[in-house]
């Protein structure tokens, strides 16, 4: 969707803040926001895909106001929701009575002894999980081959950034075949298709303001590359 | 907090309140325990960060062999450092040379290699960074101390889909004499995504 996610190329948003010595997390509602959603995930309450577009699905005006945690936040709120995993009535209830009786939440039991979870969890996040699928498919395009992107605008998730659509590139390298978020997003199948490291001129993209020799480079999904001539 | 040393407690802020509330439901319905929140938390906070891709950027300036097998197939080089798993499935390192810029950003979201450069930092996953590196690198280097002659290519790489990507910095001249372990110290984290060039070696002494 063309959602305020999707900021490629957008002017005005001021300068770059860098902070020195940044810690990893700012804040300890940080920590629990980024375990939940490793747990979440983890345990298959829904996919990368689905998590990515629940937060491209922000109010824009939230989006913008909001960190980085706080998109996810809203993103798993929204999913388990959704999902039927938890109620809103009973998460918006049990905001009332943290914010009212903050003491009667914050002592949970002591777990006895390590949990299963915790176990998997860690697994998890030090062996990854790749969504490539191993399937013998015949690429459209090889490297060196040019192409143009389709001018498409989906409604829903996609990988592919407004300001690349419609731009000539040259397939760089074939990284294989990856489950389609723009469908795997919505329930509709994971419909795996190669991937394209593909090389555009910045000119291509930007015109004669950038500079000659520079390029960008995107990985995109072959659905979403023509032949060109 | 307050709260722990017997005094009223501060009031929480929205987000706190939603966050503790989404966690006690999700502990009650055993998707969430405490051990399994603080193991995750330990992983990327003490485990995880960005001197694991100091550790494949210096063995890569001393060892001419382990830099082919890295930029040729990347995720079974740095495993062979003991570095990998989630978001860093698919790595692709990019080489800075004397006449290429290699920059990586995430205009869509926010994606990062963490196996090797930890979680991002917050101006990496915010609106200035991800909307102006693709249209205006050499402003956005400028503003990180960076002066990049126009002769010099600059790649941006977008990483829109599931490859996670490395800038392989230029190893600083007058290092020759310098061991791997003295070499980790100079590749920061920014000079492996590509907004800072690695330190000179006078810079730590």
């Amino acid at each position: 969707m063309n959602g305020i996610h999707d900021m490629g190329g957008m002017q005005g948003a001021g300068p770059i803040a860098p902070e020195n010595d940044e810690p990893v997390f700012h804040e300890r509602w940080e920590k629990k926001v980024f375990a939940m959603q490793i747990a979440a995930s983890g345990q298959g309450l829904y996919s990368g895909a689905e998590f990515r577009h629940a937060i491209e699905r922000m109010n824009w005006i939230h989006y913008l106001e909001s960190s980085y945690y706080e998109h996810w936040l809203t993103a798993i709120e929204t999913l388990l929701s959704e999902k039927g995993i938890i109620s809103r009535e009973e998460l918006e209830a049990r905001v009332k009575q943290v914010k009212e009786h903050p003491e009667a939440i914050t002592n949970f039991p002591p777990s006895n002894g390590p949990s299963q979870l915790a176990g998997r969890l860690e697994k998890m996040v030090r062996q990854g999980g790749s969504t490539r699928r191993e399937i013998a498919t015949a690429p459209r395009f090889k490297p060196g081959d040019k192409i143009v992107v389709r001018n498409i605008h989906p409604g829903g998730h996609t990988r592919l950034p407004r300001y690349i659509r419609g731009k000539r590139g040259v397939i760089e390298k074939d990284h294989g075949v990856f489950i389609l978020p723009d469908t795997n997003a919505h329930g509709r199948g994971k419909n795996p298709e190669s991937v394209y490291t593909v090389r555009f001129d910045a000119r291509e993209v930007w015109g004669e303001q950038v500079a000659v020799r520079d390029s960008i480079y995107l990985d995109l999904w072959e659905s979403y590359l023509e032949p060109a001539s | 907090m307050s709260s722990e040393h017997g005094h009223h407690p501060a009031p929480l802020s929205d987000v706190e309140a939603r966050t503790r509330a989404l966690e006690s439901i999700l502990l009650e319905k055993g998707l969430l325990t405490p051990d399994a929140v603080d193991k995750v938390i330990a992983v990327y906070e003490r485990d995880i960060g960005p001197l694991n891709g100091a550790r494949v950027v210096a063995r890569a300036w001393v060892d001419s062999e382990y830099k082919k097998r890295l930029l040729t197939d990347a995720t079974p080089a740095i495993a062979e450092l003991g570095f990998g798993g989630r978001q860093g499935e698919h790595m692709v390192v990019v080489e800075n040379t004397p006449t290429i810029h290699n920059i990586i950003v995430c205009t869509l979201c926010s994606c990062y290699p963490w196996p090797v450069l930890g979680l991002p930092p917050v101006w990496y996953k915010s609106p200035p960074y991800r909307s102006r590196v693709v249209i205006e690198p050499r402003k956005v280097l400028q503003e990180f101390g960076l002066r990049l002659d126009e002769a010099i290519e600059i790649r941006v790489w977008d990483s829109s889909a599931e490859i996670r990507y490395m800038v392989l910095p230029e190893r600083p001249a007058g290092t020759e004499g310098m061991t791997e372990e003295e070499l980790v110290k100079l590749v920061t984290r920014d000079s492996m995504i590509g907004v800072a060039k690695a330190k000179m070696p006078d810079a730590h002494v």
